[in-house]
């Protein structure tokens, strides 16, 4: 049974190293500041007892105020689980730090949420629409888009 | 990093050009392109280019009801749409806390299982079939597919997008002439299965052709977000029914096949197994079927609470997973969907590269891809 | 009934003195026509033989409607094709685009002049006849490279590329093994050939015979060899950008091919029209349609090479091969004249399972990927 970890723990371990950096954390996921996302990815990849080398799933989820971008992370050599989201406020020119250079299973999740929802991860070696035409109008997974 | 046994060949090295494989093309399975640029016969570069198929299928969720979007996920893998169904309703009983009835439990385990069945014969066939094996394999193998098919038509009255499975279990139980239909199917299938592996399992064409073709290390699997054959034949032995069992799965006694060095031999033989593999599950619940009710007390309109929900499955492509997003209403509130194809095609390029032409195409057809599910 | 009689007639044209074709240049038209005719009837055949056998052998029909079993599919195929559209490409080069299909059409109906349907019963008896073939039968390969130069397509130039490169190296093979045949038979002339086949050659030359069906299926690109069509790989390879007649003649033409190949390997190691009961034209035809049956066969069965296995399967396995086949037939010739056949195939049997069994034991493919 692949554990969830709880993000509470894992969120008192991040604030440890990175203080100032989880924005919150609930038992099931936790949030962290956009700026940190780079070095907290790393932290959780590389920490010998978390060791998240697989990257199940990239989403982002347009709440109007922000967006919520979620990581579910999973550690195929301990089969443990854990959800890091962070969030993006505004509405044009939104950017996230990539994470391919920690996993390339990004990749085409982020070109996806690049093109659907119009985040663009900084640092991500191909950053253009994959499902969309170029010259496209517009992110259609955006709750506003063609209101 | 250029060894130097190959020196010689680089002397004759010719002005690279680019093709364009597909959109339209026999052995792309759908409409895909690959924009590879290649060196005489040999790939220098590959560059997956889809969306020709793209429906929205995450944005038109958003304005169905919960039931309302079953019928979508069909058309994600289009063939094995009972797989899909199973991940989504899961994903809505996660989410709103519905359990499922016993009867209904085995039912879909059986289903998907033979979903499964029916999704690696296509598979293995296309895979032959992509190798040159003139449609002999695959039509052999669509000769047993049909069978799950007629079985799954009977359940469900549909041959392709089945739309059978319900949040909270089924709409209606299985006909009665199904039980029979299904023993009838497991007595024949190991002995087709049998057939099936010795018609070109160790053709000296094909392991010419096969192993050592397109490995994939395990590293690489594991960091690319490999899954499903494609990562089990890179020898990790990762599947969820195991790890993260599903459904009743844990109560069920099977293995899971992996391959050693994760070339081309080691995904046709992966999905080999993991057909003998299914069909030992499928004869275990087909045993302990009990009987009751198919389906829980389920209001019509699903709402669940205002939360989400991230519920995967082993699909028969790799893990699929449906990302739900609830804000109390009756319509999911995002809907987002982690297809297995997309990210396994990930390892395309790095596979490719350096084979030839041909190598790329049994490649191509190792990683098993369906259009639907890439571009949704 | 009236193509026996023409078949014998023709036969009774080869007796005629050297100066043929007898100085009735209406006779050698005649004959021209019925030969054509005799041929494209057989491809038409041998399409319908394909299409039903690979159907049996993948659990399908196969065509069944047209006609009674089917028979008249081709014919319909051929009507829908006249009246298909003929697109050209807007870059291709127009001329050698529209000579193409032509100049690879031609040469493999041409191979049909010299086969022997009967004692004697061919359109000329050369005395070089299987030279002849050799020269002709690679005509096609440059029709295929005028396809794929003219259609100014990528796919069309890869096939091209790849069916130039097997037809270059696979003639090696073949020749040497024809030329084990010629050693035998002490003629080049087919006729002559057959007629000192009192046992047929198979059974002389197994490794001749092994090493000529291979070479002849990667040169006329049947599967496993299609390389060149590759429909996974190249979509339709060098008639990619073909419709229409031009490409119903490069369909004839593969099909043409083959149905020379299997008359050529017929003649050349299964006895030709030689055979009791049966009249000679009809042992003939049953031999080229068991040929053809056997490629039918290894299409249905086998997967596609890649193209550097088909180039060191050519000159890695069977041109060394055939180079000892040559030199041990010609030892045997030289050194024993008089051998009766029946000592000769056991030893030559054995010689032939001991070289491929040797020889797989040392042939290695070569490694299929390069560092770029």
């Amino acid at each position: 049974m692949t554990v969830a970890l709880s993000g509470k723990e894992i969120a008192t371990k991040i604030e440890e190293r990175f203080p100032g950096s989880v924005v919150k954390s609930s038992p099931d996921s936790l949030v962290v500041k956009s700026e940190f996302l780079l070095d907290v990815a790393t932290f959780l990849k590389t920490t010998p007892d978390l060791d998240f080398d697989y990257l199940t799933a990239i989403t982002a989820i347009d709440y109007y105020d922000r967006f919520e971008v979620v990581y579910q992370l999973t550690s195929i050599k301990h089969n443990h689980s854990l959800m890091v989201k962070t969030h993006c406020y505004g509405r044009d020119n939104l950017s996230l730090p990539s994470v391919v250079g920690l996993w390339r299973g990004a990749d085409f999740q982020e070109r996806e949420i690049y093109d659907l929802m119009g985040i663009s991860f900084d640092g991500h070696p191909n950053m253009k629409r994959i499902v969309l035409w170029e010259g496209f109008e517009g992110h259609p997974l955006r709750k506003d888009y063609g209101t | 990093m250029r060894d130097t046994r190959y020196a010689r060949i680089m002397v004759l090295k010719t002005e690279p050009f680019i093709l364009n494989i597909g959109p339209v093309h026999p052995s792309t399975h759908g409409v895909f392109r690959m924009r590879t640029t290649l060196d005489g016969e040999v790939v220098v570069d590959v560059e997956p280019v889809f969306g020709y198929l793209h429906r929205g299928i995450e944005k038109l969720a958003e304005e169905r009801t919960y039931t309302g979007v079953i019928p979508l996920t069909d058309r994600l893998d289009y063939v094995a749409s009972m797989s899909n169904n199973l991940a989504y309703c899961l994903a809505v009983e996660k989410l709103a806390g519905i359990s499922v009835p016993e009867r209904a439990e085995y039912l879909r385990v059986i289903l998907a299982e033979l979903q499964r069945i029916a999704s690696h014969l296509i598979a293995v066939g296309a895979f032959l079939n992509d190798c040159g094996a003139f449609f002999t394999p695959f039509l052999y193998m669509f000769r047993e597919r049909e069978k799950i098919v007629d079985l799954f038509e009977m359940v469900s009255g549909q041959r392709l997008l089945y739309n059978y499975m319900r949040i909270g279990g089924f709409n209606q139980d299985v006909p009665d002439e199904f039980l029979p239909a299904l023993d009838k199917l497991l007595a024949q299938m190991p002995r087709f299965i049998e057939e099936y592996e010795r018609l070109l399992k160790e053709n000296e064409i094909l392991l010419a052709r096969a192993k050592g073709v397109g490995i994939l290390p395990k590293e690489v699997a594991i960091n690319i977000s490999a899954s499903g054959p494609v990562l089990r034949a890179s020898g990790v032995k990762w599947d969820i029914r195991k790890k993260d069992p599903y459904s009743i799965y844990d109560r069920f006694d099977f293995d899971i096949p992996t391959g050693e060095v994760g070339d081309c031999y080691d995904r046709y033989r992966v999905r080999v197994e993991e057909m003998r593999q299914s069909l030992r599950i499928i004869n275990q619940a087909r045993r302990q079927l009990p009987a009751g009710e198919v389906k829980s007390e389920v209001p019509h309109l699903v709402r669940p609470p205002a939360g989400e929900a991230y519920a995967h499955i082993e699909a028969p492509k790799g893990e699929l997973g449906f990302h739900l997003v609830s804000d109390n209403s009756i319509a999911p509130y995002r809907c987002h969907i982690r297809a297995p194809s997309l990210l396994n095609l990930t390892a395309l390029r790095d596979m490719a590269i350096g084979w030839k032409v041909a190598d790329l195409i049994i490649i191509f057809g190792s990683i098993d891809i369906v259009m639907g599910e890439i571009d949704r | 009934m009236i193509l026996n009689s023409s078949l014998n007639s023709i036969a009774y044209s080869s007796t005629l003195p050297p100066d043929w074709p007898g100085g009735f240049w209406w006779h050698w038209l005649l004959f021209t026509v019925i030969i054509i005719v005799f041929a494209l009837t057989l491809v038409m055949g041998f399409i319908w033989i394909e299409r039903r056998g690979m159907g049996r052998m993948q659990a399908r029909l196969g065509p069944n409607q047209a006609g009674p079993f089917g028979l008249l599919q081709p014919v319909a195929d051929a009507l829908k094709i006249l009246l298909k559209e003929d697109i050209i490409p807007a870059k291709a080069d127009r001329i050698v685009h529209w000579l193409a299909p032509v100049v690879a059409f031609a040469p493999a109906l041409m191979i049909f002049a010299v086969v022997p349907f009967g004692d004697g019963a061919m359109l000329a008896d050369l005395d070089i006849g299987i030279l002849y073939v050799v020269a002709i039968a690679s005509i096609s390969a440059i029709g295929i490279f005028m396809a794929g130069w003219g259609s100014s397509n990528k796919y069309s130039m890869l096939g091209a590329m790849r069916g130039i490169a097997s037809v270059v190296s696979y003639e090696i093979p073949v020749v040497l093994a024809i030329a084990g045949v010629v050693l035998v038979a002490g003629s080049m002339s087919l006729n002559q050939i057959v007629l000192a086949q009192d046992i047929p050659f198979i059974l002389l030359q197994p490794l001749g015979f092994l090493l000529f069906f291979i070479g002849g299926c990667a040169e006329i690109n049947r599967s496993p060899f299609d390389l060149m069509e590759a429909d996974s790989e190249l979509t339709a390879g060098f008639h990619t950008e073909y419709s229409g007649m031009k490409f119903a003649m490069f369909y004839l033409m593969e099909y043409a091919e083959a149905v020379a190949i299997s008359a050529i390997i017929a003649t050349l190691f299964l006895g030709g029209w030689r055979g009791p009961l049966l009249p000679p034209w009809l042992w003939f035809v049953l031999k080229v349609i068991f040929v053809f049956f056997i490629m039918v066969w290894t299409r249905t069965t086998l997967p596609r090479v890649r193209i550097d296995q088909l180039m060191a399967l050519a000159w890695k396995f069977l041109f060394p091969l055939a180079l000892i086949n040559l030199i041990v037939t010609a030892i045997q010739i030289l050194v024993w004249p008089d051998a009766l056949p029946w000592i000769l195939v056991p030893i030559n049997l054995a010689i032939m399972a001991l070289l491929i069994l040797l020889w797989s034991k040392l042939f290695k493919l070569g490694w299929g990927r390069v560092e770029v």
